[in-house]
C-alpha cells in the first residue's frame, strides 16, 4: 500500500529513520558516505556534510563534469549534522545546515563564515535572504531565526551576528521553502483555510505535526494564535509563560486523543498521509507531491496565517584551508551557476539565485513552479517521473504568494533548554 | 598446560613443533595464563564499556550551554530531570511518569515474551525429538530478524493500520462497525511489536537451560508418580530458571532502554526512559542526556540485581 522506497533525491532529510539514522543514533552518528575517500595531492575531493536536501547523484555527477570536484555526501539528519559539528569539526569540508542552527553552530567557533565577495553570484541571491522581502517588494515576516538575522558576522573569526551587511557571511543561501499543512481534500470534504483546524476535535486522531520539538512548537503557536486565544511577540523565541501555554494547548489535543502519530522523517510523513491515518499534518512541499504521484488526492494547502519557512546554505569547516578552500569556494560557486538550482526548483524548493535557475529551466517548468501558472505540459521530476499532469497549479500559487506568505521561520529559542523539559513532559503526558 | 595448548592449536605453526624441537620448556605461572586468557576480553571491555561508561558519569555532573559542554561541576542534568517531583505531589512529575510508563510496558513485554519464549522451548526440547528439526525450527524463530528494523515496524501499518488488512478484515465481518483505532500507535502496537522482536531473546536461553536436563529425572519424576503439572513446576522450571532469567535480564535491559521501537509503534507520543535521552541529546543537552542515562543504568542495574538474587546464575551456570 504505501511504498517507502525510490525518492532518491526527492527527499529532505531522507534516509534518517531510514538506515542512517538508525546507525547513527546506535553507533553515535555514523558517517553515510557513498564513496571510499580517496587521499590522493591531486584529487579535487570535498567531504559534504548536510541533510539529504540538497544531496542529489545527480548535482555531485554534474558537478564533477563541470569543475572535476568530486563530493563525497555525509548524510545525517538535521540534529545529528549540528550534532557532528559541535564534535567532529574535522570530519567534513563543506556544511550545508540550516540557518537556525546557527545559533548552536556559529559560538562553537567551528565553522568559518565565506567571503561574500568570492561568490560570484552573492548579489543575485534573491531579497528573501539579505533584505526579507520578496523580489516583489512584499515583507517577509521575520519571527524566529529569519535567514537575514544571522546571514552576516561582524569580522572574519567573530562570533556575533552582525545587523548590517559585512563580507563575512555564515552560510551562503542554497535552498529554502514555505510549509504548511498537508490535507486530503477526498477524506476533509471540505475547504480548509486556518492553522486552527490542525487541533479541530473533527479530526481527532487524523492530525500529526513534526516530531522536531522546535518545529513542532511552531506549528503549536501557529494554532494557538490562529484561534485568536494568544499572540506571541515572538513565535520562534517564546518566554517561558508562552512555551508554558503552548505546551498546555499541545497537551490537552494529545490527552483528548487528536494526534494519530509524530512523524520525523520524509517518509514517514508520506505514509501517514498516503494510508489515510491522518489526514491533515504539517508536510513539506515534495512529501505532498509524492503522495500526489501515487495517485492520492493530497493537497500542501495555504492557509490565512501563512507559512513557516526554513532556509539551508553552505559554509566551511574550520580545518578547511588553502587549496582546499578555493575548491569549496568553486564548489559553491557552481552549485549557484544554475544546474543545482534547476534541480532543486524542480522538486518544489526554491533557489537562492533565480535568475541562474531560471536560465536552467524551461519556460513552461519556470511557469508552473515559480509562476504559478497552469502546467503548459506534463510536469516531471529531476528523474523524470511524471509529477503533474499538464493543466495543474502548484498549491498556494507563485513565488511571491508563498514566500511572501511566510509568517515565521525555524528558529532555535533563547529558552531552548526549557523548552525540551517541557517537551518530554507533554510527551509523558 | 599452555604450551601444550598452543601446540595442539597450532602444530603446523611451530617448525618441527613436537618432534624435532628440544628447546627446554618455560612454564609461565598459572596465574598469569588465566590473566592472559582474560585478557582481551578484559581490553574490549574497558575501552569500550568501563571508559566510556565512567566518561558519561563525569559529563553527567558537568554544566552546559547551548554549544558547549562547560566541564565545572553542576548537578543541574539531574536537579532538571527530577524538577517538579516534589512540587507537584501527589501527582507524578515527568521522570516520574516517564519511568512508570516504561516499567509498565518493560513488565507486560516480560511477562508476554516469558509465557510464549517458554513454551515454545518447552516445545523445542521435550516434543521436537530430531536435532535437526530442533536447529530448523530455532532458526525460524530468527525470521524477524531477516529484515530491517524499520521495515518491519513501517509493515505494521498496512496490517493495523486505520484502513489495514486487520480492521478491513473486521469490518467486512461485521464484527465491528468502525475501524479499530488503538490497533496501531498505541500501547497495544508497541506491546505487539516489543513481543514480535524480543520473544527470540527469551527462546534461545531457556531451550538451551531445558536441553540439558538429564531426561532421566523427567523420568524418574513419572515413575514417582509426578502428573505432567507437577513434573513441569517441581522439575522442569526449577532446572530451567538459569535460561529464564538470563532470558528475562536479555528482554528487560533491551525494552528499557527501547525508544526507536516505541517511539515508531506509539507514534512518538509514549514516554520511554530512552526516549528522553534522545530528546535531550538531539538538543545537544549532553550532561543532561548522560544525568538521565545514568538513572536509566541504575535502575537497570537494580532490577537485574534483584533478578540475579532470585537465581545464583554463576554457579548455576
Amino acid at each position: 500500500m504505501s511504498k517507502t522506497t525510490g525518492t532518491k533525491g526527492v527527499s529532505r532529510r531522507t534516509l534518517l529513520r531510514g538506515t542512517a539514522g538508525l546507525a547513527g543514533l546506535a553507533a553515535g552518528s555514523g558517517a553515510i558516505t557513498g564513496f571510499p575517500y580517496v587521499k590522493s595531492a591531486d584529487a579535487k575531493v570535498l567531504r559534504y556534510l548536510g541533510t539529504a536536501v540538497n544531496e542529489g547523484d545527480d548535482i555531485s555527477k554534474q558537478c564533477l563534469k563541470d569543475t572535476g570536484i568530486k563530493i563525497e555526501y555525509i548524510t545525517a539528519t538535521t540534529d545529528d549534522v549540528t550534532k557532528r559539528v559541535m564534535t567532529q569539526p574535522n570530519s567534513f569540508d563543506v556544511l550545508d545546515t540550516e540557518y537556525f542552527s546557527l545559533k548552536k553552530i556559529v559560538p562553537s567557533g567551528n565553522i568559518l563564515a565565506l567571503d561574500a565577495r568570492k561568490i560570484k553570484e552573492f548579489d543575485n541571491i534573491t531579497p528573501v535572504f539579505t533584505k526579507g522581502e520578496t523580489p516583489g517588494g512584499k515583507k517577509i515576516g521575520g519571527q524566529g531565526t529569519a535567514p537575514w538575522k544571522v546571514l552576516y558576522l561582524e569580522g572574519k573569526d567573530s562570533k556575533k551576528f552582525a545587523t548590517s551587511a559585512t563580507e563575512f557571511v555564515t552560510l551562503i543561501p542554497t535552498v529554502y521553502n514555505a510549509d504548511t499543512l498537508g490535507i486530503r481534500p477526498d477524506l476533509i470534504k471540505r475547504p480548509i483555510s486556518s492553522w486552527s483546524e490542525l487541533l479541530n476535535p473533527e479530526f481527532k486522531g487524523k492530525a500529526s505535526i513534526l516530531n522536531i520539538p522546535s518545529i513542532g512548537i511552531m506549528d503549536a503557536a501557529m494554532v494557538v494564535e490562529a484561534t485568536g486565544k494568544y499572540k506571541y511577540a515572538d513565535k520562534g523565541n517564546m518566554t517561558k509563560e508562552e512555551i508554558d501555554l503552548t505546551m498546555k494547548v499541545m497537551t490537552e489535543a494529545k490527552k483528548a486523543g487528536q494526534f494519530r502519530a509524530f512523524w520525523k522523517d520524509f517518509n514517514e510523513s508520506v505514509n501517514l498521509m498516503a494510508s489515510g491515518e491522518t489526514v491533515i499534518q504539517s508536510m513539506w512541499s515534495p512529501a505532498v507531491t509524492k503522495v500526489r504521484s501515487m495517485g492520492i488526492a493530497c493537497t500542501f494547502q495555504p492557509l490565512k496565517e501563512g507559512y513557516r519557512s526554513w532556509a539551508s546554505g553552505f559554509c566551511v569547516s574550520k580545518g578547511v584551508s588553502g587549496a582546499k578552500l578555493d575548491w569549496a569556494y568553486e564548489f559553491v560557486n557552481w552549485f549557484l551557476s544554475g544546474y543545482a538550482g534547476a534541480y532543486l526548483n524542480r522538486q518544489g524548493y526554491y533557489s537562492a539565485v533565480l535568475s541562474t535557475a531560471k536560465a536552467n529551466m524551461e519556460p513552461y517548468e519556470w511557469a508552473y513552479w515559480m509562476e504559478g501558472k497552469a502546467a503548459e505540459k506534463d510536469i516531471k521530476a529531476p528523474d523524470g517521473s511524471l509529477l503533474e499532469k499538464a493543466g495543474a497549479v502548484r498549491d498556494g500559487g507563485s513565488y511571491e504568494d508563498r514566500m511572501g506568505g511566510v509568517a515565521c521561520w525555524n528558529a532555535v529559542m533563547d529558552e531552548n533548554d526549557y523548552m525540551v523539559r517541557k517537551w518530554n513532559e507533554f510527551i509523558a503526558a | 598446560m599452555s604450551e601444550e595448548v598452543l601446540q595442539q592449536a597450532s602444530p603446523g605453526l611451530i617448525p618441527g613443533s613436537g618432534t624435532a624441537r628440544a628447546a627446554k620448556p618455560t612454564r609461565l605461572p598459572p596465574s598469569f595464563v588465566s590473566w592472559l586468557q582474560a585478557g582481551p576480553m578484559m581490553l574490549v571491555f574497558l575501552a569500550f564499556f568501563l571508559i566510556p561508561l565512567v566518561f558519561v558519569v563525569i559529563v553527567s555532573f558537568w554544566d552546559y550551554n547551548e554549544y558547549h559542554l562547560l566541564p565545572a561541576f553542576s548537578g543541574r542534568g539531574y536537579t532538571d530531570t527530577f524538577e517538579g517531583c516534589i512540587a507537584q505531589l501527589p501527582d507524578l512529575c515527568t521522570i516520574g511518569k516517564t519511568y512508570l510508563k516504561t516499567l509498565k510496558l518493560c513488565f507486560m513485554v516480560w511477562a508476554i515474551t516469558l509465557f510464549i519464549g517458554f513454551w515454545v522451548a518447552y516445545f523445542l526440547a521435550f516434543h521436537v525429538r530430531s536435532k535437526t528439526w530442533q536447529m530448523g525450527l530455532s532458526l525460524l524463530c530468527t525470521i524477524p530478524f531477516w529484515t530491517s528494523n524499520v521495515i518491519r515496524m513501517i509493515a505494521w501499518i498496512p496490517l493495523l493500520g486505520r484502513n489495514g488488512l486487520v480492521n478491513s478484515g473486521l469490518v467486512k465481518t461485521g464484527l465491528i462497525n468502525h475501524p479499530l483505532e488503538w490497533l496501531l500507535f498505541s500501547e497495544f502496537s508497541v506491546v505487539l511489536a516489543l513481543v514480535h522482536l524480543f520473544t527470540f531473546f527469551m527462546v534461545v536461553p531457556i531451550f538451551n537451560s531445558m536441553i540439558r536436563i538429564d531426561k532421566s529425572l523427567i523420568e524418574a519424576a513419572y515413575d514417582a508418580g509426578a502428573t505432567g503439572f507437577q513434573t513441569l513446576v517441581n522439575v522442569i522450571i526449577p532446572l530451567a530458571k538459569p535460561g529464564i532469567v538470563i532470558g528475562s535480564i536479555f528482554v528487560i535491559t533491551i525494552v528499557m532502554g527501547d525508544f526507536i521501537t516505541i517511539g515508531v509503534m506509539g507514534g512518538q507520543q509514549i514516554a520511554a526512559a530512552g526516549k528522553i535521552i534522545e530528546t535531550r541529546v538531539n538538543a545537544l543537552q549532553f550532561p543532561a542526556a548522560a544525568a538521565n542515562a545514568v538513572i536509566l543504568l541504575i535502575i537497570t542495574f537494580l532490577i537485574i540485581t534483584m533478578m540475579s538474587r532470585i537465581v545464583d546464575i554463576k554457579k548455576e551456570l
